[in-house]
């Protein structure tokens, strides 16, 4: 399958992509491409000009920060990057567990973290693992000034974000799971296209009492974009994580999903039960590990 | 000399090039100043095609030529189908697209261009203007008094209709202590050979020669075909089939890009290109499948199955291609199974549809057959509560061979009962019986799933091989067979080098160029050994004939004094007087021998006399998550009987593949068309083909029981596991679904399918116990 014709450029630097995007109105960013080339191959983009950021050293890699308590991730990250980080598995396992179930080995290899937020793909994983934890987002617009979006605030709507054509999203900032506190991803995948039916992330704190002191709860795949079931989570706080506690939340959970997406592949009712099986699964799990 | 070649574990050898990317496929071909061609293709199911207009496209930078419908016909009337019945509707399918489009990816204009992208370019900017009709989609519907019809100039959509009968079945039905009604879908799948199809034609105007590469299983037929419908002398036209990445059916067919890219060459004297797209491939190459399946199974209160009636509607999509309007008739052919069932009647009916058409695709109408009455056998366990293996016993057929079926096949041999006894001892099947009612109790539904299929294979009419020693006694074998993933090129080498004493290293086979090897047929049905092996083996057979004339020249003895082993022909009694097959060779062409013409080589036809019957049983295990209706593969055993077997590693290879194939009709794979036809399913991101993760290891072993209907007594292994994983896997997930009281879902078993079985079924209650404290499930 072969795209329309386009133009290609190949900065170095971060500085030389934000004038680029500054100068081609008609211009789109390449990270790892593996968004934003299949769909230029089945021609349903079809952009004048890519500026390929793949090559801009300053956006990859995984630190903790100075003061520690965050970490921050460069957006050109790819996923099998967090995959085996060891940073990541010891203090924010999630987002190295969320990453390990996207596609096969190829796509992680390729595909970034950066590329998978910006495309906002409405079955992407890792927007519901960003959202459990309330990642900070960094934009970068092309007169250099930086942005911090929230990841709540990121997520508007179907393949669409808070960012701006012309901005450049730089890191993605997690925060450094404490002591006492599990988390948990539980994807239902699609068989086709290996991305999430329905994907389901939790983050449970437990206080000396073994009671919930912290839920966060991202959904992804479900509906038009990633949201927070944050009903769910009031449902669960300040109990213990029991069985029954956990499916009371886990049947609230649905709720926050809105119009549930249906396709050949899952109805909304069966995407809906989904949330709630999986949410299920997840809190148990995160609470297991808490 | 070492253990004989034939039965032995050797590694492909076809392997290494393959493997590091140094093989040879169509895409690798690009003959000096080649042009490239892109197809317009119809947007539209069913359309009135009022306007084609190539003047934009023409203009486009890089554009070499344009073709339309009209001016096509002119030179090449149609797409060939080469079956014909009594009473076929036989509509023409034009080679590109006039006044109407019956089809979405039915080609309507073709342009050619200096570059690949120019051309895809171009394509895109060919006028055309359609007037979208009404489309039939539903097979069921199509057959409808009132139903759209997709031709026109026929009356009704009804392609075929065949009725076969055997015995009273009326009164096997009045008589029956049960009757088991089940109506099966047996959904649409898309081929998808990891290499998609690609043709480079090149015309040689000096010479008149036409040498065409294809992606073709069947490179002689391709010559023959282009031949007679270009106008052309067969010796005029080369067709050269090189590595080719899997076909499973899907490329026997003469299609329109072959007929196309031939007439630019031939007007432009420029090679010509065409390289499928994926998206092409799903929408423009033939399907497999697509069948509604009523069945009746009338039985007595033990088991025995006393007469069956099968109605099968096969949808045949928009136009019949190379061998469509056959495969259906091997559904009603097989119907019967491995059972001896005197009372049977099949009635076959074949509809057009507006969707792309149907064709062979691995099984081509066994594995529909085997679905159906391995489902119908399940469902007579289920009905009398017996074990469905005794059933299975119950009603094997015993003998004596040949065995005149009601469906009219003569079978060879079998042995139905010993393949599905070791089956079941390999999968520990009564400790596996313990273990699913002990899991049950935990809230587990884990389910066992059987199938002992019947195959059909070895299709005629011939094959060729030829055998060449050459004067340093290196063996060349051509055949008429075109491998495209199973391997006779090990394999042939392997039976040769027994015949003629040789290491299978000294042996080299060809295939696939028309103007290499003289005759054939090519590679599909599970042919190639049976019948191709055959025709390599008769062949040694008449190379050995005259080598021992040259040896008796050579020793000075009579023929009949000679032996020939270990390489040697020597002097019976007299064993140090010998000469090697090399020291013959030579002297085949260096002096002449009376009685014997110069050199060493033979050529040889297999006529096949008969079809030939591989079995099986193979043995599904899955558990299902009642929650989420996912169904894992969690063991798989296989059992086959191929009759003699060539090579182990090959042949299981070709069941592994072949399992997976099976399990992604089951679970996974399904073709589908919304109700205007667009095909939902047109890319890799919404069409589910099982990954590795999907599958358990298989665990495979063969019985062993002979044909007697070929030298090498060797019946067919490339489609079996297709055949006899389906019904297998989708029984075990029914078993799995017993305590729910579910009897039937039709496949795919997605997920979601299976929960809402769950959720409908009135004994939902065992899932409902389990309450919210579930076991839960990894990621
Ligand atoms: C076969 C296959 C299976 C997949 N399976 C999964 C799955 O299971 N789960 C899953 O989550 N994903 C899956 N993906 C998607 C994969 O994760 C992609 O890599 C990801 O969605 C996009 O990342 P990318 O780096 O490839 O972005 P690209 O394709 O390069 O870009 C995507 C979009 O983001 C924009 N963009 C990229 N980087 C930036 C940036 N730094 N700032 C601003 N805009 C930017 C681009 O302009 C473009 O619009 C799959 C993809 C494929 C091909």
């Amino acid at each position: 399958m072969i795209p329309a014709a386009f133009e290609y450029e190949a900065p170095a630097t971060l500085m030389e992509a934000l004038a680029l995007l500054r100068r081609h109105r008609g211009a789109k960013l390449l990270a790892g491409g593996h968004s934003l080339l299949p769909m230029m191959k089945l021609r349903l983009a079809a952009p004048e000009r890519l500026i390929d950021i793949s090559r801009i050293k300053e956006l990859a890699g995984i630190r903790e920060s100075r003061g520690g308590g965050t970490i921050v991730i460069g957006a050109l990250t790819p996923h099998g990057t967090l995959e085996s980080s060891a940073l990541l598995q010891e203090k924010c396992p999630l987002l190295a567990e969320a990453a390990a179930v996207i596609g096969d080995p190829q796509v992680r290899n390729r595909g970034t973290i950066g590329g998978s937020l910006a495309h906002a793909d409405p079955a992407a994983d890792l927007p519901a693992a960003l959202l459990a934890l309330d990642a900070t987002l960094t934009a970068m617009g092309t007169s250099g000034a930086r942005r911090q979006v929230p990841a709540r605030r990121f997520f508007r709507g179907l393949l669409t974000t808070a960012l701006r054509p012309t901005e450049v999203l730089t890191e993605i900032t997690v925060p450094v799971l404490k002591r006492g506190t599990g988390s948990a991803y539980e994807k239902f995948a699609n068989k086709a296209s290996r991305f999430a039916v329905v994907g389901v992330a939790a983050v449970v704190a437990l206080d000396r009492r073994g009671r919930c002191s912290q839920v966060a709860i991202g959904i992804t795949g479900a509906g038009p974009k990633a949201v927070r079931a944050v009903r769910a989570e009031a449902a669960l706080l300040g109990r213990e994580p029991t069985a029954a506690n956990i499916a009371a939340a886990a049947a609230r959970a649905s709720a926050a999903v809105g119009d549930a997406l249906s396709d050949i592949h899952a109805s909304s009712e069966f995407r809906l039960h989904l949330t709630e099986v999986l949410t299920r699964r997840a809190l148990a799990r995160a609470a297991a590990r808490a | 000399m070492a253990a004989p070649a034939v039965g032995s574990r050797i590694k492909r050898r076809e392997d290494p090039r393959l493997i590091t990317g140094t093989g040879n496929y169509v895409e690798d071909v690009t003959p000096a100043g080649t042009l490239y061609m892109a197809l317009a293709r119809s947007p539209h199911a069913h359309a009135r095609l009022r306007r084609v207009n190539v003047k934009d496209a023409l203009q486009h930078p890089g554009v070499v030529a344009a073709l339309t419908g009209p001016e096509v016909r002119q030179i090449v009337d149609s797409v060939p189908c080469v079956v014909d019945f009594p009473d076929l509707k036989k509509p023409k399918w034009p080679v590109l697209a006039v006044d109407r489009v019956r089809y979405v990816g039915e080609a309507v204009a073709a342009v050619v261009a200096t570059d690949r992208a120019m051309a895809v370019d171009a394509a895109s900017l060919v006028q055309t203007d359609y007037l979208p009709l009404t489309a039939v989609t539903d097979p069921e519907r199509a057959l409808r008094p009132r139903s759209t019809r997709v031709h026109a100039e026929f009356k009704d959509n009804q392609a075929w209709y065949s009725l076969t009968e055997a015995g009273d079945v009326d009164s096997a039905f009045r008589e029956a202590h049960v009757v088991v009604k089940q109506r099966l879908v047996n959904q649409r799948l898309i081929p998808l050979a990891m290499e998609t199809r690609g043709v480079v034609a090149q015309y040689h105007a000096a010479s008149g020669l036409l040498t065409v590469w294809s992606t073709s299983q069947n490179p002689h037929q391709l010559k023959s075909q282009l031949a007679a419908l270009l106008g052309l002398p067969e010796n005029q036209v080369r067709v050269i089939a090189p590595d080719v990445g899997g076909g499973f059916g899907s490329k026997i067919d003469v299609y329109c890009e072959e007929i196309l890219a031939c007439i630019f060459a031939l007007r432009l004297g420029r090679p010509v290109k065409w390289i499928e797209e994926r998206r092409e491939n799903f929408q423009g190459t033939i399907h497999g499948r697509d069948q509604v399946d009523y069945v009746e199974v009338a039985a007595q209160r033990d088991g025995v199955i006393t007469g069956l009636k099968v109605k099968v509607i096969a949808d045949v999509g928009a136009y019949w291609g190379f061998f469509s309007p056959a495969i259906a008739t091997s559904t009603i052919g097989l119907a019967t199974g491995c059972y001896a069932i005197p009372n049977f009647r099949g009635e076959l009916y074949e509809v057009f549809t507006n969707k792309t058409p149907v064709d062979a695709y691995r099984g081509a109408g066994r594995p529909e057959a085997a679905y159906i009455i391995e489902r119908a056998v399940d469902l007579v366990a289920l009905e009398l509560a017996l074990d469905p293996a005794e059933v299975r016993r119950k009603n094997f057929i015993g003998g004596p061979f040949p065995y005149a079926t009601a469906g009219g096949m003569s079978f060879d041999s079998g042995n139905y009962r010993a393949a599905l006894d070791k089956a079941l001892q390999s999968a520990g099947y009564q400790r596996r019986r313990s273990e699913q009612k002990r899991l049950r109790q935990r809230g587990r539904y884990q389910g066992i799933g059987l199938s002992s299929y019947i195959e059909l294979c070895a299709i005629g009419p011939w094959e060729m091989g030829a055998v060449r020693v050459d004067a340093a006694g290196k063996v060349t074998v051509l055949t008429g067979t075109s491998p495209h993933g199973q391997g006779e090129e090990t394999t042939f080498a392997q039976i040769v080098a027994d015949q003629l004493q040789v290491a299978v290293e000294e042996v080299a086979v060809q295939h696939g160029d028309t103007a290499v090897v003289p005759a054939g047929i090519g590679t599909y049905g599970s042919r190639t050994t049976a019948v191709g092996g055959s025709a390599v083996l008769n062949a040694c057979l008449l190379v050995k004939e005259k080598a021992f004339k040259i040896a008796s020249h050579l020793l000075q003895v009579p023929e009949d004094r000679l032996t020939f082993a270990q390489g040697t022909f020597a002097v019976k009694d007299a064993p140090d007087r010998a000469v090697t097959l090399a020291k013959v060779a030579a002297q085949a062409y260096t002096g002449s021998v009376p009685g014997a013409e110069m050199g060493l080589e033979a050529s040889a036809y297999f006529e096949a006399p008969n079809l030939v019957f591989p079995f099986g049983t193979h043995v599904a295990v899955v558990e299902v998550d009642p929650e989420t209706g996912e169904v894992k593969l969690v063991r798989y055993v296989a059992v086959d009987d191929a009759g003699n077997i060539i090579n182990p590693l090959t042949a299981e290879g070709q069941v592994h593949g072949g399992i997976a194939q099976g399990v992604g009709q089951a679970l996974m794979e399904a073709a589908v068309y919304d109700e205007s036809g667009q095909l939902v399913t047109g890319t890799l991101m919404d069409y589910a083909i099982p990954a590795a993760e999907d599958l358990p290891l298989f665990e495979t072993a063969f019985t062993v029981t002979p044909t007697p209907r070929n030298p090498l007594g060797a019946k067919g292994i490339g489609e079996a596991g297709t055949i006899g994983a389906t019904p297998a896997v989708v029984n075990a997930v029914m078993d799995a679904l017993a305590p729910f009281g579910i009897r039937h879902i039709d496949m795919p078993l997605s997920p979601e399918r299976v929960w809402r079985a769950i959720q409908e079924s009135a004994k939902a209650r065992p899932a409902r116990r389990r309450g919210p404290s579930a076991r839960r499930r990894g990621s």
